[in-house]
């Protein structure tokens, strides 16, 4: 018997490096990474070189030195002798508050809008397409200045409210006041406090968290948890006897019995805004420039999730929901059964890609005054201290890692609802 | 169509602007057109008109520049800058000058090496405020909601006069001085701040605006002027004593009007120097000897410039106040032309 | 009764002509019936939307339509209004629109030169009119293969020998490639038609162009800050659309190679670009980019705003591309390989022409938002007619007019927008039936 022998061995040649497949990619990709590792030591040197000769090497000592403007809108506690980082913090939280209260309302308005496109009202369904191409067609910046324009010159401001016959009276039993300077709601008080925890002492970071609140969540969840003790028990029930025990009272007594005797202790009660000077004083407000961004924001991004969400409806074939329906099943739970897990899958992708589209825009901001933190860091801050770069590079690393965090999440859920293919 | 790119890239900017070396003088002569950064739009200190041409007080500094150097007050390329870009354009080389209502700080002059070379308007910060609301200092304003223009020094006078006077303020940051207007005359703030000539030409477009009343307490000093490029004081020397040339011209009683006429020689040696009928001040700053007299050409001296642009026959109608010369109870004093 | 029953039973033999269907599903009526007020809930939303219907347009048509088109200043208007109406409120000032509708449209692109741009807005029609209609003549992609030279000589002027010179690189290269294939292998031929048009350009392009402009052919320089208004938005969406196809083609590839250093290069890239906004992008374009080139280069503002919002675009691109390359069936892929092809020449006779013939409504929508994306160029200071909106009111006869200018520059942008949305859903539609 012979043996194969063994293919004779090759004496590697330098050629092979560029006609053998086997090296070729090899030595593409380390081509391309020499390349790139070249281009970037290039911008990093042109870059030293300049900023020696203009005497700005970098330095983020500008940070710890105070900022000296006054920010209004803003999550934590801030005065103008805050450094420039904490400014920075208080702009990344609006940014990040913009967001969230944006996305949210952009997909109740886009999902809303989407299915009224869909209705047999010729009115309804055309009145929407003209909301959508309008506001799809047309700038956002143009959009955020519009609506707050509207918003300033269509509201009375708070000088109307006063007097003997004011031309202008707080709505809901006189505990909102509706103003072109922003809208004053009832906030939540508390007569027996029990304080808050100061985190990181007087640093830039520094941040309070409030006791009360902590309690009532904790509380909440308890609550919660009980409640899902009552069903899975009720669920047991139903299984063991076919009979389910009715629990309501169980769960509202759980969820919300403790609940109300915590802020009895706490002495809970609203304060409510009453205009003395020149505003309004107590309660929240919501400044004008907020509301008009939020607005604008959603309403923008809406009429992209509204056209999103029409084609994840219509994706799904009509005979699924004519299949539900031989089932027997109500046209509700075919909606929430078969309809919308299928519609789903086709409108997550993109939806991810209008929630991170939203961020983005948020950094329009400036138009109105809300000082997001494109506003501070990127705005007044870079002003004041004439370090472009150090802020820019900075502004840049806030948003991505903004827009990572967003996407990893929303891909994590895709993955989630995704079919699973061959 | 990468073409593009590297084609722009090759022609365009490779035409429109060199390295801008320590030799700034020799670029501009080179180019043949004055770079100088203004505002994107200020009522009376700098705008395109319908023509596209660019007017107002600060562009008249610019062009009384390029005339003195290039000898043609027209050799300019306007570049309009931001606040957050005006001090980028000008350390990058992209601007020779900017001549947009910066004001003069220690930290602009030292940390970011620019260098001011004189002031031609005197400002300060003040507050517009409706006369309905009865108020007649800025002391009475205690939670008062303040609209400001971002972007300035206005936010830290702002922050720091409050501060001082130990009283509460809601400021609304806003971008652009049409919404401040907006916001203002709809009510959604009770007052309105930033520098006082601005304010001026803010009330001086509302329908009634006898209805509003700037306060008298001025918050800050601003003293607004062309600046350079740390590092060529010999640029620097060139837009210096064209500013100055134009006010001197003021106290010296030199018109675009007369200018003609003295040229013929005057008994006053001051006003034959600045003329370069006598001595060679033009050739010390490497110019021509009548450089002082393009530039007044240009549009005219101090006082002109100020009556046509800011003025008190313009719709803006500033008084001239600090900016009268010192002769007259102002700020305006001129080193002497020697 | 008993009558009736002895009677022979009626039989009818012919059929009885139909009946005209009730009034109330005919017609106008019986539209307005099925479409508006089907159902209680139609019927509410249907009187809610009249109503908000008719709240809107009572406030916007007599601010539109009884306006003023005639007067030189905001406070002549006002005094035309009041004497007019009673009021100066409700009324638009359209004066400021026909006293600056040109500097709005062109900026500051001297106007004795307005064809140029002109010129140039219809030649890109007929440049990507063969790209976006079948029907269109294919010889027209000759003016296609133009263009991208054309354009900037004809926008920024110059003499006619830069653009030329430029173009020739491209033809040494095209015609290298041919040669050395042949001769060599692709390989060799690929780097070959790389590396001696970079040299012309960089080292012999600029001393040939400069020997022949002694031979005065060309146009008047036009300075790129003279352009503004919507030539401005228009030029840096088509550039930055245009020069970004190719980029994103290549990012696109690398993000779906197999070569992981490649790979994570390109979607580091797209991503990043992603995931930050524009107007940051526009702040290094306006702050950083000089420091980031080497000392002495000196790009001008629109120069570098166009080649960040490329980079902006061709990540977006990249991301459009890849979605045409995945909807593509694999079979397509191994067909190309049992062909023998190798991985160029799959990509470009078989992967490509169909890929991007599915991304066009894409490319389309992409372009859609970078052309909306340029009003924020004002915000770094470029005269875009959102800019250009700032200037005008620092004019002090027109110091205070708020709406009328914004209202002009949305309905632009809206005519702009629409009619490329309204092509992109007839691309989509014509694509979905022939598959």
């Amino acid at each position: 018997m012979t043996i194969a022998s063994d293919p004779q061995r090759e004496s590697f040649q330098l050629s092979q490096l560029i006609y053998d497949t086997r090296y070729r990619s090899m030595t593409i990709q380390v081509v391309a990474l020499m390349g790139f590792m070249l281009f970037f030591g290039w911008l990093i040197s042109n870059t030293l070189t300049n900023l020696n000769a203009l005497g700005k090497p970098i330095d983020f000592g500008f940070f710890s030195e105070p900022a000296g403007y006054d920010i209004n809108q803003r999550l934590l506690d801030y005065t103008s002798q805050d450094t420039h980082l904490r400014a920075a913090l208080i702009g990344i939280l609006n940014t990040l508050l913009i967001a969230v209260m944006g996305c949210a309302l952009a997909t109740v308005l886009g999902v809303l809008i989407g299915v009224l496109r869909l209705s047999s009202n010729w009115l309804i369904s055309n009145l929407m397409s003209i909301y959508v191409e309008m506001f799809r067609n047309v700038p956002v910046l143009l959009w955020i200045a519009l609506i707050m324009a509207v918003l300033i010159e269509g509201l009375p401001a708070p000088r109307a409210f006063r007097g003997e016959d004011p031309a202008a009276t707080m709505s809901f039993f006189d505990t909102i006041a509706v103003t072109n300077r922003g809208v004053y709601i009832p906030e939540p008080l508390f007569s027996r406090s029990l304080g808050d925890v100061h985190f990181l002492g007087a640093g830039s970071l520094r941040f309070d968290v409030s006791l009360d609140l902590m309690l009532i969540l904790a509380v909440l969840f308890a609550g919660l948890f009980g409640a899902r003790l009552v069903k899975r028990n009720a669920d047991q029930i139903q299984e063991a006897t076919g009979d389910r025990p009715t629990t309501w009272y169980y769960t509202l007594g759980l969820i919300f019995g403790p609940l109300l005797i915590v802020l009895i202790a706490l002495g809970f009660h609203l304060g409510y805004p009453e205009l003395k000077g020149f505003n309004f004083q107590g309660g929240t407000h919501m400044r004008n420039s907020l509301i008009a961004l939020w607005l604008a924001l959603s309403l923008y991004t809406a009429a992209f999730i509204a056209e999103i969400v029409r084609a994840g409806i219509m994706s799904v074939a009509k005979g699924q929901s004519e299949a539900a329906s031989a089932l027997g099943l109500r046209p509700g739970r075919t909606m929430r059964l078969v309809i919308l897990p299928q519609a789903m899958r086709v409108i997550i992708p993109p939806m991810i890609s209008n929630y991170l589209n939203l961020t983005k825009n948020s950094s329009l901001a400036i138009a109105v005054g809300y000082m997001d933190v494109t506003g501070t860091l990127g705005g007044i801050t870079m002003n004041q201290t004439g370090r472009e770069l150090e802020c820019v590079l900075l502004l840049m690393l806030c948003y991505l890692a903004i827009s990572l965090t967003v996407s990893a999440v929303m891909n994590a859920y895709n993955n989630k609802v995704k079919l699973v293919e061959r | 169509m990468k073409k593009t790119v590297f084609f722009g890239a090759l022609t365009v900017a490779g035409l429109a602007a060199g390295a801008a070396a320590a030799a700034t003088l020799d670029d501009v002569k080179e180019r043949g057109k004055l770079n100088c950064g203004v505002s994107t739009g200020l009522v009376g200190f700098a705008y395109p008109d319908d023509a596209g041409e660019w007017k107002g007080f600060d562009v008249g500094v610019c062009r009384a520049v390029a005339a003195a150097v290039l000898g043609d007050p027209s050799a300019v390329e306007f570049v309009p800058t931001t606040g957050k870009t005006r001090f980028t354009a000008l350390a990058s080389g992209e601007i020779d000058m900017l001549a947009r209502n910066t004001t003069w700080t220690f930290t602009r002059d030292v940390d970011l090496k620019f260098e001011f070379v004189g002031v031609n308007y005197y400002d300060g910060q003040g507050f517009l405020v409706p006369k309905e609301l009865g108020v007649s200092s800025a002391k009475e304003l205690d939670g008062a909601t303040v609209c400001i223009q971002t972007g300035t020094t206005t936010e830290l006078n702002l922050a720091d006069y409050f501060r001082v006077n130990n009283i509460s303020y809601e400021p609304v940051p806003i971008e652009t001085n049409a919404e401040a207007q907006q916001q203002y005359l709809a009510g959604a703030c009770d007052v309105f701040t930033t520098d006082a000539s601005g304010l001026a030409a803010t009330r001086a477009a509302f329908e009634d605006p006898s209805a509003h009343v700037v306060l008298p307490e001025i918050v800050s000093k601003e003293p607004l002027g062309p600046l350079v490029r740390h590092g060529d004081n010999a640029w620097g020397d060139i837009v210096r004593w064209s500013l100055n040339a134009l006010i001197v011209a003021e106290e010296l009683g030199v018109t675009s009007a007369n200018i003609d006429e003295m040229l013929g020689g005057t008994n006053n040696p001051e006003i034959n120097r600045l003329l370069g009928t006598e001595g060679t001040l033009g050739e010390m700053l490497g110019l021509e000897a009548d450089w002082a007299v393009k530039a007044l050409k240009a549009g005219g001296n101090y006082a002109e410039l100020f009556e046509t642009n800011i003025g008190e026959n313009t719709p803006i109608g500033l008084a001239r106040g600090l900016n009268a010369q010192w002769t007259d109870g102002g700020l305006l004093y001129t080193p002497p032309f020697r | 009764m008993s009558d009736t029953s002895s009677n022979i039973a009626y039989v009818r033999k012919d059929m009885l002509p139909q009946k005209a269907p009730p009034k109330t599903s005919v017609g106008a009526i019986g539209w307005i019936n099925a479409n508006l007020f089907s159902t209680p809930a139609n019927i509410l939303l249907s009187v809610v939307s009249i109503g908000f219907i008719g709240y809107i347009l009572s406030g916007l048509l007599p601010w539109v339509f009884m306006s003023v088109w005639n007067a030189d200043s905001l406070n002549e208007c006002r005094e035309i209004i009041s004497e007019a109406y009673g009021s100066t409120h409700g009324h638009a000032c359209w004066g400021v629109i026909k006293e600056r509708w040109l500097q709005l449209t062109f900026g500051f692109y001297p106007p004795e030169h307005y064809w140029r741009p002109i010129l140039a807005f219809i030649l890109l029609c007929v440049t990507i009119a063969p790209v976006l209609f079948e029907k269109v003549d294919r010889r027209l992609l000759i003016v296609t293969a133009i263009y991208p030279f054309l354009m900037p000589f004809l926008m920024w002027g110059g003499t006619i020998w830069g653009p030329l010179t430029a173009a020739v690189g491209f033809v040494i290269g095209y015609f290298v490639y041919k040669a050395a294939a042949k001769k060599f292998g692709t390989l060799i031929a690929v780097i070959a038609a790389v590396m001696l048009p970079v040299i012309w350009w960089l080292f012999i392009a600029g001393p040939v162009a400069g020997l022949l402009s002694g031979i005065p052919i060309g146009l008047e320089f036009v300075e790129s800050r003279r352009f503004g208004g919507f030539m401005l938005s228009i030029l840096i969406g088509v550039v930055a659309i245009g020069c970004s196809l190719p980029i994103g083609i290549v990012l696109a590839l690398g993000r779906q190679s197999d070569l992981w250093i490649v790979k994570s290069i390109c979607t580091g890239f797209i991503e990043f670009i992603r995931g930050v906004p524009l107007i940051t992008l526009l702040f290094v374009a306006s702050t950083l980019l000089n420091i980031f080139m080497p000392p002495g280069t000196n790009f001008d503002i629109i120069l570098r705003v166009i080649i960040m919002v490329t980079l902006f675009a061709a990540a977006y691109m990249a991301e459009v591309i890849r979605g045409g390359l995945a909807a593509l069936p694999k079979g397509q892929y191994e067909g190309a390989d049992s062909l023998g092809l190798n991985y160029w020449q799959a990509q470009r006779l078989i992967i490509m022409p169909q890929a991007l013939k599915i991304s066009i409504p894409g490319i389309v929508s992409t372009f859609i938002g970078i052309f909306k994306d340029t009003v924020l160029v004002s915000i770094i200071g470029l005269l875009d007619p959102m800019g250009l909106t700032n200037a005008i009111r620092a004019d002090s006869a027109w110091n205070g007019i708020y709406w009328e200018l914004f209202a002009f520059v949305a309905f632009v942008f809206f005519v702009f927008c629409f009619s490329m949305s309204r092509y992109s859903m007839y691309l989509e539609r014509k694509l979905k039936t022939t598959h």
